[in-house]
Order: C-alpha cells, then sequence, then structure tokens
C-alpha cells in the first residue's frame, strides 16, 4: 500500500447559512445553526495547523462563506500561513468594496456559481432572485483583476441550456469553468427524480462540453465533474478516503468527505477538541476507509483497487445501507442491479416534485435511499 | 487577464496573479497552485520558472540555463519554448 503523506487541500464550509435554496445543495440535511459556528481565532489556528500539516489549498464554502462578517480575517490568515485560497461563492450578498477587501487580504482565486443561464430559470432552481446580481458580480471581479470561474451544477432542467451557459461564462470574462453535473447525496438525494438526467442528456452534455473546449481552447478551460451512473466502473471518490482531502464543517467537526455525515456509525473529531494532525493521521473516521484493508470482494483482490479506492462510500451506504459495501455503480458488485434500477425509474419520471433546502427539514427525518 | 499562447524568444514569461509558484517544506519540493490544481514540476521546470519573472525574456533565459548547465543555447531554447507554450496551455504562464 501507498504510505499515507499529507492532505492537499481543505473544504473550509465557515457557515450552513446560504441565501438560496437550491434542491442539490451538498450540505448534510441538518444544517449547523449560525449560534454554533467556529469564531474567528478558532478557524485562524485550523488554517494554521492545516498548512503546517501539509495542505496547500483551502476552499472556502458553506453555505454561503460570505454570511461571515469575518471572511477577510480568514483569508487573510490563510494567505499568510501560505496557502492557495479560493471562495467559492453565491456572490448574491457581495459588493465591489468587499471583493476589494477580499482581494486585498490576499484572495487567489473567485469561483462563482450560476445556477442557469437566464434570471428566471436561475431564480427557480435557487429559490431566490439572485441571477442577475451574480453578473453584477462576475462584472466587478474581472475589474479587480481577480481570476474567475463560473461553477454550473447541471442536471435535468438546465442541460438543455449548456450552450448558452457556456456563452455566458465567456461572456462573463471567466478563465475557467467548471460543468459539474449534480452529486447525488443530501439535498440531491430527495430531489433525484426531478434532477436525475437521462442516459441521452448526459451523451449531449459531454458532446457539447467537448466540442466547447477544442473552439475555446486558450480563452476559456472548461472542468468536467460526470455523474457515475451510467459509467462502468464507480469514481475514485475524493481520490480513496483520508488520502488527499479533509473538510471542516461550520462547527468544526472534521470529515474525509463533505458527505460523510450521511454514514450513521461514525463519529467525527472536532477541531475544538484536537490537532488537525491527531485527526489526520490518528482518528477513526479517517481510518475507516482509508486504503485498501477494510474491503469487501470483489473491491481487495480486484486489479482497480487502488485505481477507484472501492467508489465512494456514501453511495454504497444510499444504495445498499452498508457503507463499507463495494460501490454498487460498479458493473462487478453484487448489487449493481440497484444503480440501473434507480436511473431506469429516474428516466421514466416526468413531473417529479423539487423540494427547496430548508432549516426545517431535519423533522422530516432524512430519506432511506432511493434505491430500494 | 487572458493567456497568451504566442510565446517565442522575445517574450517575457510571468506567472499569473492567481497561480502560486513556492516551495513546500513539508514535501520538501517546490510547487505549482492554481484553481483546483496542484503540479509537482521536475528540476529543470523549476529552473525555468524561477527565471519567468515578467522582465527576462525567453532568450536571456535560455542562456542563463544553457550557461549553468554547460549545453547550448538552441537546445535550451527550444526546449524552455515548448515547456512555456504547454504552461500557458494550461493558464500557468502568460507571455
Amino acid at each position: 500500500m501507498t504510505e499515507l503523506g499529507p492532505p492537499l487541500s481543505l473544504l473550509a464550509e465557515v457557515s450552513h447559512r446560504c441565501p438560496l435554496r437550491c434542491g442539490y445543495c451538498s450540505n448534510t440535511l441538518a444544517l449547523d445553526p449560525a449560534s454554533a459556528e467556529l469564531d474567528t481565532a478558532n478557524w485562524c489556528r485550523v488554517l494554521e495547523e492545516a498548512a503546517a500539516l501539509g495542505v496547500l489549498q483551502v476552499h472556502f464554502s458553506g453555505g454561503e462563506p460570505t454570511v461571515r462578517p469575518d471572511l477577510e480575517k480568514l483569508v487573510a490568515c490563510a494567505s499568510a500561513a501560505g496557502l492557495y485560497t479560493n471562495l467559492i461563492t453565491a456572490g448574491v450578498l457581495l459588493d465591489r468594496t468587499r471583493i476589494q477587501a477580499l482581494r486585498d487580504a490576499g484572495l487567489d482565486h473567485f469561483q462563482l456559481s450560476i445556477q442557469d443561464s437566464s434570471a428566471a430559470s436561475a431564480d427557480k432552481f435557487a429559490g431566490f432572485a439572485g441571477h442577475a446580481k451574480k453578473l453584477e458580480v462576475a462584472r466587478w471581479v474581472g475589474e479587480l483583476e481577480l481570476a474567475l470561474t463560473i461553477n454550473a451544477v447541471v442536471h435535468r432542467g438546465n442541460l438543455p441550456n449548456l450552450e448558452s451557459i457556456i456563452e455566458l461564462a465567456v461572456e462573463l470574462g471567466a478563465q475557467r469553468l467548471e460543468v459539474a453535473h449534480v452529486q447525488y447525496y443530501g439535498w440531491a438525494r430527495l430531489n433525484v427524480a426531478a434532477l436525475l438526467p437521462t442516459a441521452e442528456q448526459l451523451d449531449q452534455a459531454t458532446a457539447t462540453v467537448e466540442a466547447a473546449r477544442e473552439r475555446l481552447r486558450g480563452k476559456l478551460r472548461i472542468d468536467y465533474v460526470i455523474p457515475d451512473f451510467h459509467a462502468q466502473y464507480p469514481k475514485a471518490c475524493m481520490d480513496g478516503w483520508g488520502r488527499r482531502f479533509l473538510g471542516v464543517t461550520p462547527t468544526g467537526k472534521v470529515l474525509p468527505c463533505q458527505a460523510a455525515e450521511t454514514i450513521p456509525d461514525l463519529s467525527f473529531d472536532n477541531v475544538r477538541e484536537h490537532s488537525l494532525e491527531e485527526i489526520w493521521y490518528r482518528s477513526p473516521a479517517f481510518q475507516r476507509f482509508r486504503g485498501t484493508d477494510w474491503m469487501p470482494e470483489p473491491c481487495r483482490s480486484c486489479d482497480r483497487r487502488e485505481i477507484d479506492w472501492g467508489g465512494c462510500r456514501c453511495q454504497a451506504l444510499a444504495f445498499t445501507g452498508d457503507a463499507a459495501a463495494t460501490d454498487p455503480v460498479c458493473e462487478k458488485s453484487p448489487l449493481h442491479h440497484l444503480v440501473t434500477k434507480a436511473t431506469e425509474e429516474a428516466n421514466r419520471s416526468t413531473e417529479a416534485e423539487y423540494t427547496y433546502r430548508s432549516w426545517d427539514y431535519r423533522d422530516g427525518g432524512a430519506p432511506t435511499g432511493f434505491g430500494s | 487577464m487572458s493567456t497568451t499562447l504566442q510565446i517565442s524568444a522575445t517574450s517575457t514569461p510571468r506567472l499569473p496573479r492567481h497561480v502560486k509558484f513556492r516551495f513546500d517544506e513539508t514535501r520538501d519540493a517546490w510547487v505549482i497552485l492554481g484553481p483546483e490544481r496542484v503540479v509537482f514540476p521536475d528540476d529543470i521546470a523549476v529552473e525555468i520558472l524561477k527565471r519567468c519573472d515578467g522582465e527576462a525574456n525567453v532568450e536571456t533565459i535560455a542562456v542563463d540555463l544553457a550557461q549553468g548547465f554547460e549545453v547550448t543555447v538552441e537546445t535550451v531554447r527550444e526546449d524552455v519554448l515548448e515547456f512555456l507554450r504547454d504552461m500557458a496551455e494550461k493558464g500557468f504562464i502568460e507571455g
């Protein structure tokens, strides 16, 4: 087995608060309240510990990270520690002065989300009238000479507009565009029937992206994140559990992946009680699915075990009820038929309900999975 | 902000504002950092990148490297141009 090294990147989810209500939000269903968030001093300590541990990049995210009035301070702490700083934002709470302040604090890169190419449709998916403001924010980012990535999460509802989403990214002066298919955890899992693209839509989207990459070479780089539902083998989720990535939640829990809290029998150490280094190298949650020793068959003897690292634990849980099972997306999984069944059902559904993200969902209880 | 792909011997390459090139003490290695990207350059790439300050042109960089490594400027110039064009296409270098 490859020797364990330091992590490369840290996702700092500084708050779960967000004015948008996207029904595919990657946050957990049970959102953390503002009163439980880590304070400025704790976040700065975490960022310094991360840099000392070997983390190279920090992504400030949420929720909406700009709800924190101390975000400039956090960016300055990270920058002073030598970290590459990236802001992942919906943009709607920003004005030009604040963007300038973030830049002056040392922000290296600005990543702005859009929900679709037109305001009417984008605002519908976001549950918030913010599209027009985003266009203004993109202009300010360009004027302030900050590097801009546009991030578009795509799904059945906005995939017909993919060409115009790409055009909009060019118009907004982005150097980079992320076209990211919805990953079906948390809120997106509730809305899978409304969001999951058909196999034809997925093929069309891939062709559109490939043509645009060729046409826009040297002008706009397009990174493309596909769902693995229709694939032969699963994705190497997080590039392997506990190999490269750690995430810190608003309340200070440290996660091996953003969706790890969906796994019921794992408990996560908190930065209020342990150093990041202790957690990375020794915490039970990071050890649980690290490397290959935990793997069941057919993973354990598979020659792809250090290519896809057993796929995604949260997906295994969602479909099979067991986070330690082989990712059922893999055609070698004995439970692969559950994925086939779910995609077929989604392909048949036409008028599916779309549930917006909200704070009181926890009372309704989490769904048990759409494959069963 | 646009990336110039037309890098020639008279270009003065530099790293864009959003790209960081620094030594990482933890890994004892040079590293290039960009949006969602981490690259560990080899020794030759490190020597080229250290000289990309937006003032030295490609010819100057090639002459400097040729002296240090005791090879002909012609050989180095072609290698440097090829490397920088590749880096420019990836958005790590501006001309």
